[in-house]
């Protein structure tokens, strides 16, 4: 697993966000495009792709992308 | 004022709980031996199960494992239930997928549960005629999909849609055999199922003050509606959907 791929993943949860725009360390709650719909498709595409089933807490304890990845990668490891 | 009052009661009954192991069904199936019913009840999880058969009030009971989406389980689970007035189907379980992640497979898991093996185990306990005249079953949906279409609720929400449609068919083809088909659809209460939801405390908490009530239920506020409908104080009821909810659909 690789954190890149993860970003592009991550961004294709959203309508219109540049990948580029968006990096490890990106706050993403903060986005405008943020929203809990987005939450819910980004739990549901880390299940589809990394089969682990984060949730809601695991979202709200991480605040960058990279938080993020590293708890599916906790997760996977278990 | 008559010490044996009770329209509510169950003696004399015995009733069929599914998902007695956990949350609804467990609360269900111990109310109804306080009101005199004897109860067989199923579920997966054995140990569990035990602790509701511990709880259950009088006497012969009985306990049966059973996986309902396993055919063989399911006609094992008939073969041994013999003839009961009530049957009251809590097994289930939930799902949350945003449309876009709402692939087949996640229908067919969640409806396998839902949806399917309750259709199927009543309807062996109709061929079998081991419901007998008289008899309720209840159904327990949801306000989901019927009343409310929360975010990435999709796939549960049409399995219990499925069993609304159902439950008014099977109340109108059933009513010449005397059998009355009725749900409870409970708002959110707490039990495992909500604890596995892809939502934070914190959601939950706002979900909450949405509530006119401004409490989620707890297993007994269903399991009193399930105790009514399976009663003789309902024997004009039937095809309904009792929505139990803290008034949040209001
Ligand atoms: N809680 C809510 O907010 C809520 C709201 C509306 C409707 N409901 C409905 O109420 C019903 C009961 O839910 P609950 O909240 O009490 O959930 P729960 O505590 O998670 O209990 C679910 C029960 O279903 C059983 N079950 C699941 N899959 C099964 C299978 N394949 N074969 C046999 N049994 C199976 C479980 O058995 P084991 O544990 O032994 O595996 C458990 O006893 C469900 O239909 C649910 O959709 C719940």
């Amino acid at each position: 697993m690789e954190i890149n791929e993860f970003i592009e993943n991550f961004a294709d949860q959203f309508d219109d966000i540049e990948v580029a725009s968006l990096t490890p360390t990106t706050v993403f709650k903060e986005l405008e495009e943020w929203t809990s719909l987005i939450a819910l498709s980004v739990i549901a595409m880390i299940d589809e792709e990394y089969d682990v089933l984060l949730k809601g807490e695991d979202i709200r304890n991480a605040s960058t992308i990279e938080d993020l990845f590293n708890t599916v990668k906790s997760k996977q490891e278990k | 004022m008559s010490a044996n009052y009770n329209p509510f009661s169950l003696v004399g009954k015995r009733i069929l709980v599914t998902g007695a192991s956990s949350g609804i069904g467990q609360r269900t199936a111990i109310e109804c031996s306080r009101l005199g019913a004897q109860v067989i009840i199923t579920g997966r999880n054995e140990e569990r199960l035990q602790e509701t058969f511990s709880q259950l009030e009088g006497e012969g009971h009985e306990a049966l494992i059973a996986d309902l989406t396993k055919n063989a389980q399911l006609e094992n689970l008939i073969s041994l239930v013999r003839e009961i007035n009530g049957a009251v189907f809590c097994a289930g379980k939930s799902m949350t997928a945003p449309f876009p992640f709402c692939t087949e497979e996640k229908f067919e898991e969640v409806f396998r549960v839902n949806f399917f093996s309750q259709m199927e185990l009543l309807r062996l306990l109709v061929k079998k005629k081991l419901l007998v005249k008289q008899s309720s079953v209840v159904f327990v949906s949801s306000i989901g999909g019927i009343e409310r279409f929360s975010l990435g609720n999709g796939v549960y929400g049409a399995s219990k849609a499925a069993i609304h449609s159902m439950m008014k068919t099977c109340a109108k083809e059933l009513a010449p055999k005397k059998i009355r088909v009725n749900s409870v659809n409970p708002g959110m209460v707490k039990t495992h199922l909500i604890e596995d939801l892809a939502i934070s405390p914190e959601q939950l908490d706002a979900d909450m003050q949405n509530y006119p009530l401004k409490r989620f239920g707890e297993p007994e506020d269903i399991a009193y509606g399930i105790i009514y409908l399976l009663s003789e104080a309902s024997s004009w009821v039937t095809g309904h959907a009792l929505v139990i909810d803290g008034g949040v659909t209001v």
